[in-house]
């Protein structure tokens, strides 16, 4: 079986990479000043294609399908952490939750995974109920989607090619050299330098690679889905563009569907074709970054401060 | 609210009691089901057999010292010296042997197992293994438990050997009894209590059921206590110690009931 056919069989694969894609980024910049500038230029060109571009990357929510949705979902451990949470990703959307800290941002996430079951309401993905899986069917579910982590999650007793691999390995019959072949593919996609890092310990890498690898781990399977838990915490404001780029890079060149965690406005407001607010506990506002900046709603006005 | 608080208490225990089993039924299960981590298998035996051979043979070899040495202030008023090794292999075999490979194992391979669960677990790699759909007791645990049944026994037989060896060093060069007679002494213990199916000596049935559950013990404590580890790095610290402590009072525990049990069937 070729890699091609391999590729074929995973599901939710989209769209393959645009080759004049003029905003991709040099994949080998062994200048880390020229990767900078790189950066900024792209950024600078999605900053300035500003809501024309975000509009071409939003789908149409009439035509398009709902593949993550939460429909009244409660879910309360010693005191409420979810209330009557509703919102839906349709294919190929960005969706970034945000809000305060432990408004319950993360356990949605949980839920989505389902590593948490709601007491009340569904949890969706491509239109199944997960809510009342067992343990094995949502093992399945999950290999339909990518999660990256906050701190990465890398397994730190294997190389970058095993962490990348893993997926694969478990998952799928692909012979060494189709796997080898992958993972260069997604550490590639991903700017990393492969014959550098193919190699290394997680614990040699800084922070950006192992976000970085982190997403390459989570989209090795070609999934329809990717979560990010906070992507961009912790790291500098370079580092932070070129994640959030590669967050956009995913969604235009594979049309991927993402549910993003975050603290970032800034960031967020780059990559996301929705926002979902969360506060106390409930949706308190879920539309586009523009609906989001032109309302009136005083707690909207005052989260989003001097953005 | 005193009652309330021994109640919450109670429930917790209980609960965390099932938790235990369940985690221990899931991992012996999974033994027998698809896909085979054999790698892993391979390289946690390394770890927990290999590894640990180093401080079983210094253990082993010096209790077996001391045993002959001890004893043999009490057998010289009897004038029974010529039984030291009686004594050694009796106690190696049958009790030393098999307690002391386990409070070794779980000194140095339970709190590696929880350190690094626990590690995995804050930094989030356990949650990363069920969401690329790996189920993580499959993965980590079983391995690890798999390995622990079989190693330790192994252990505890060269264990047994070289204390019996170190008994043989002090009955020689301390006592100056000759090493035929020694040896032979450790034979005539060996088939002294009987045998299983006609060739198996009672005392190795006892001495290796022994260290097989214990290794159970162990790599079943280590991991529950890694993966259930909360409070970031210093939450891996508490879980290390609660497995060393737990596991080491387990294994002694254990052994008393298990003798019980073992000497009611063997015993004719």
């Amino acid at each position: 079986m070729s890699d091609e056919e391999g590729r074929r069989k995973q599901p939710g694969e989209r769209r393959q990479p645009s080759e004049k894609d003029e905003t991709a980024m040099p994949r080998r910049a062994h200048d880390s000043s020229r990767v900078r500038a790189a950066i900024r230029t792209e950024l600078e060109e999605v900053a300035e294609e500003g809501t024309e571009e975000q509009e071409k990357i939003r789908p149409t929510p009439v035509t398009k399908p709902s593949v993550i949705s939460l429909e009244n979902v409660s879910l309360a451990f010693d005191e409420p952490v979810l209330e009557n949470v509703s919102f839906a990703a349709k294919e190929g959307e960005t969706v970034v939750c945000v809000g305060e800290s432990g408004t319950g941002k993360s356990t949605i996430l949980k839920l989505i995974l389902r590593l948490l079951v709601p007491e009340q309401g569904r949890v969706c993905i491509d239109g199944e109920d997960i809510t009342h899986l067992t343990f094995d069917d949502a093992l399945k579910v999950r290999q339909k989607m990518g999660m990256v982590f906050q701190g990465a999650a890398l397994f730190d007793s294997m190389t970058v090619y095993e962490n990348v691999a893993y997926p694969l390995r478990e998952h799928t019959d692909l012979r060494e050299d189709e796997i080898e072949a992958r993972v260069r593919e997604k550490l590639e996609f991903v700017d990393l330098e492969v014959d550098k890092v193919l190699d290394q310990m997680p614990a040699e890498l800084s922070g950006g690679m192992k976000k970085r690898v982190g997403i390459a781990r989570g989209m090795a399977n070609n999934p329809e889905i990717m979560l990010f838990d906070e992507p961009t915490s912790g790291l500098d404001p370079l580092t932070t563009a070129t994640v959030t780029y590669l967050i956009i890079k995913l969604q235009r060149e594979l049309g991927v569907t993402s549910f993003v965690v975050s603290h970032d406005i800034r960031s967020s407001f780059r990559m996301a074709s929705k926002i979902a607010l969360l506060a106390h506990h409930r949706i308190g506002f879920f539309g586009t970054p523009e609906e989001m900046t032109g309302s009136d709603d005083p707690y909207i006005r005052e989260f989003l401060g001097g953005f | 609210m005193p009652l309330e608080t021994i109640n919450d208490a109670a429930k917790r225990g209980v609960y965390s009691l099932q938790e235990y089993f369940e985690l221990a039924g899931k991992a012996i299960g999974f033994i027998f089901v698809k896909p085979f981590y054999t790698a892993d298998v391979f390289q946690q035996m390394d770890t927990i057999g290999v590894g640990s051979l180093g401080i079983v043979l210094l253990t082993g070899f010096f209790t077996g010292m001391v045993l002959a040495l001890q004893t043999s202030v009490q057998l010289q008023t009897f004038g029974a010296t010529d039984y030291i090794g009686t004594l050694v292999t009796g106690s190696m075999i049958r009790e030393l042997g098999p307690v002391l490979a386990g409070l070794m194992v779980a000194g140095r391979v339970g709190s590696g197992i929880a350190a690094q669960l626990g590690s995995m677990r804050v930094t989030e790699q356990i949650d990363a293994l069920n969401t690329l759909g790996t189920d993580p007791i499959k993965k980590l645990v079983t391995p690890r438990v798999l390995a622990a049944l079989i190693m330790l026994p192994v252990l505890t037989i060269i264990n047994d050997f070289v204390g019996i060896l170190g008994g043989n060093v002090i009955a020689k060069y301390y006592l100056g009894k000759p090493a035929s007679l020694y040896w032979r002494t450790v034979y005539e213990q060996m088939l002294t209590n009987g045998f299983t199916l006609h060739y198996i000596p009672n005392d190795f049935i006892q001495g290796l059921v022994k260290p097989f559950v214990f290794g159970g013990i162990i790599s079943t404590i280590a991991c529950y206590f890694g993966l259930n580890t909360t409070g970031g790095t210093e939450g891996v610290g508490v879980s290390t110690t609660r497995t060393v402590v737990t596991a080491s009072i387990l294994i002694l525990v254990v052994d008393y009931f298990l003798t019980q049990v073992i000497l009611a069937i063997f015993t004719p």
